[in-house]
């Protein structure tokens, strides 16, 4: 390879890992480090590019990433659509999966309740039950 | 499956500074199922969520509602407004102040701006199997940049210049130990990357590695440029498949687009990389004990010097850095020395990364700049201490670092400030304990982990570390004796003198650190036999209050031992003789009338 080669490469995917609101595809990342795996990211992942696949969405990038940072919210998803904020989706499950899919891909509706909930600074999404 | 419209979370934290709390989660119940509502409604009690100032607290979601004080004679009214009516209840809604709510993004949370990212750049961004994402990410750059427009003097005063030290615990400066392999006159060298990260609670090597691999890969290549070796190894532990099959991954690319192999990008420069799996033991970390291991013989360490840089791996000039450090490579080269030494401090420029655990609201790995005080890692990214308790220290540096109490946690995080503390930066495990941890048995347990995986080679190490676990054990179970403080201080400062490696001169840390900050708690083990924290067991015992004990027999009925006696209606009684300490009565009684005492 070649130092013109390296740009070239560059330029070709720089498209795919844009953060920002100006790239023209729909990017999903599911943090799919240990944590997040041991949290049940696997069969999240494999629901979304289930879905995505079913619905016969164009334009959409379904891929695993690293460790996104912070344990307690894993599994997490992360969608990036172009002209959109990038939003992030916690304590996922294989249905909410394939909600966000249907929903915010499909319909281009965000579902709120998945988001993360903060209340005066504390994140609120990871309760534990107490069984009575 | 049961799929309900509406989910009432109620907060069951025992901490609640409501007293009406107690009971809401039934009478929440009942209200529900009066109003036929219970196959639509889903009530569910909750640990403590924090926010005990608006005790008592009830969410509704999927709406997220908050409300907040709410008292038993209230639940009617929410029931029948809330579900039936679909009217909020104004007069107990939470008003919702600036930042509350529901958030887009992570990096929008308090926590993440206090962070900068550099090491973890790509974690949780590209995906770590296409090497084409690492790439458009700059990826690979560094090295085109470094292979023709560099000399490899150039690359070490770079990084000298940046001032980037070992971020593998010790601090040393990289640059520095670049320059003193390059200078040797030797025709074969080697780079290593030690991924060996064995401190309990540290996983910031292995999420690196996870997500990011080829930048560890990209800075070796560099590294082996500077220095002028052809082979690299990474020495990863095999408890960590996921990294390791992620590295192979990315092995693969990096040969397969000749960024590995011969004739890197046309320069005629040449590296190999060869994964190298410990079996995790504990030592192999140690730098001369890794080499050993990947030698292929017994992972033990040797004396010192000479230094790797001269007498490294089959006895040639060796390099051996951490994941992290090699992670901060690529930046330093592609933006310059002059950026990275603009973060931190200038003692120790760049940022390091942290994996908070224990008793702490947000665990994960967080990167911050050097220089950022524990409080604002512990309360602003942290989140603080959950269940209501109060902070009593933090351990930082694993089995080698110490414990920091509340009174310095004003300290700026630095290489030089936290050995002055008696603790060290380590490899980045930062494990946050609050008023219910012993600090006597955190020492123990952190001997024993060190006697354990203590080598056997050094007679102080191997034997040292026994006797300290020995007095320890002593102690906790209430068999401590006068004189055993002192005893302990003489032992471990001399293992700190004398022991062979890292692993023996840093193990005693944990007990003197401890005993220089909470030595009367272990005076009150071995004087007044008591546990102030009440966690060694030998040393507390349950008792029930005649005040509040109704009688139910719940404790009796769940005690595995059949300590717990007591008629129906009448105060019951445990037995200290048989009691084991497990603690379920306590989690079982609703009027909380098991306590230690």
């Amino acid at each position: 390879m070649t130092i013109e080669e390296l740009n070239k490469i560059k330029l070709q995917n720089y498209e795919r890992v844009n953060q920002n609101e100006d790239r023209k595809t729909t990017r999903i990342v599911i943090g799919m480090a240990t944590c997040g795996i041991s949290a049940g990211a696997g069969p999240v992942y494999e629901a979304i590019v289930d879905e995505v696949s079913k619905l016969g969405l164009k334009n959409v990038v379904v891929c695993k990433t690293g460790c996104i940072g912070i344990c307690r919210l894993e599994p997490i998803v992360e969608v990036i659509r172009p002209g959109e904020e990038k939003i992030t989706y916690v304590k996922m499950t294989p249905y909410k999966g394939r909600r966000i899919v249907a929903s915010h891909i499909l319909a281009d509706k965000p579902i709120e309740d998945f988001k993360i909930h903060v209340v005066k600074g504390k994140i609120l999404n990871d309760f534990t039950l107490i069984n009575e | 499956m049961e799929f309900f419209r509406s989910q009432v979370l109620v907060c069951g934290g025992v901490g609640c500074t409501n007293p009406e709390s107690q009971n809401l989660y039934n009478i929440f119940k009942a209200e529900i199922k009066k109003n036929n509502l219970e196959h639509e409604i889903e009530v569910l009690k909750t640990g403590c969520l924090g926010l005990c100032e608006l005790g008592a607290v009830v969410i509704i979601y999927p709406e997220g509602t908050v409300y907040e004080k709410v008292n038993k004679s209230d639940v009617a009214e929410i029931v029948k407004e809330h579900f039936i009516n679909e009217n909020i209840v104004t007069r107990l809604q939470y008003k919702l102040q600036q930042g509350d709510g529901r958030v887009n993004n992570l990096g929008n949370l308090e926590l993440f701006k206090k962070q900068i990212r550099i090491a973890l750049r790509n974690c949780g961004i590209i995906d770590p199997e296409n090497i084409n994402e690492y790439i458009a990410r700059d990826g690979y750059f560094a090295l085109a940049k470094v292979l023709n427009d560099y000399k490899p003097i150039d690359v070490i005063n770079i990084i000298k210049d940046a001032g980037l030290r070992g971020r593998g615990g010790g601090g040393f400066p990289t640059g520095k130990k670049w320059e003193f392999a390059a200078v040797q006159n030797n025709p074969q060298k080697y780079i290593i990357c030690n991924a060996d990260e064995g401190d309990p609670g540290a996983f910031m090597d292995r999420s690196v590695l996870e997500g990011d691999p080829h930048a560890v890969i990209e800075a070796m290549a560099i590294g082996g440029y500077a220095i002028g070796a052809n082979k690299g190894f990474i020495y990863v532990r095999a408890e960590y498949p996921l990294a390791v099959e992620r590295l192979g991954i990315a092995i693969s690319q990096a040969y397969a687009d000749g960024l590995l192999g011969e004739d890197i990008l046309g320069t005629g420069f040449k590296f190999d990389i060869e994964l190298r799996l410990g079996a995790g033991a504990f030592v192999c970390g140690e730098e001369t004990a890794l080499m050993q291991s990947i030698e292929g013989k017994r992972g033990m360490p040797m004396p010192k010097p000479p230094f790797p840089a001269v007498s490294g791996l089959w006895g040639k000039p060796t390099v051996i850095n951490n994941v992290e450090t090699y992670a901060n490579i690529c930046p330093i080269i592609l933006k310059g020395a002059k950026w990275f030494k603009s973060i931190g401090t200038a003692k120790s420029p760049g940022t390091k990364v942290f994996a908070l655990g224990g008793k702490i609201t947000n665990t994960g790995l967080v990167e911050i700049p050097m220089g950022t005080t524990l409080q604002e890692i512990i309360y602003d990214i942290g989140g603080g201490i959950p269940n209501g308790k109060e902070f009593k220290a933090v351990q930082t540096g694993g089995p080698s670092g110490g414990c920091i109490p509340k009174e310095h946690i004003d300290t700026p995080i630095e290489y030089d400030t936290l050995i002055a503390l008696g603790s060290m930066m380590g490899s980045g495990g930062m494990i946050v304990l609050d008023e219910d941890n012993c600090m006597v048995d955190v020492a123990r347990f952190f001997l024993d982990f060190t006697k354990d995986e203590s080598c056997g080679k050094c007679t102080p190490c191997r034997i040292g570390t026994k006797r300290l676990l020995e007095i320890l054990e002593r102690i906790t179970t209430g068999r401590g004796e006068d004189g055993d403080i002192e005893k302990l201080t003489s032992l471990g400062n001399g293992i700190k003198k004398v022991a062979l490696c890292g692993l023996g001169q840093t193990a005693p840390n944990p007990i003197l650190s401890t005993l220089k900050y909470f030595r009367n708690e272990y005076e009150a083990h071995i004087y007044d036999k008591k546990c102030p924290a009440k966690a060694c067991r030998a040393l507390f015992k349950y008792v029930i209050s005649k005040d509040k004990c109704k009688g139910c027999g719940l404790c009796e009925r769940n005690c595995i031992v059949g300590a717990i006696s007591g008629k129906i209606g009448e105060v019951h009684f445990i037995d200290s003789e048989k009691c084991v300490r497990c603690g379920l009565c306590t989690q079982v009684c609703r009027f909380r009338a098991i306590t230690k005492e």
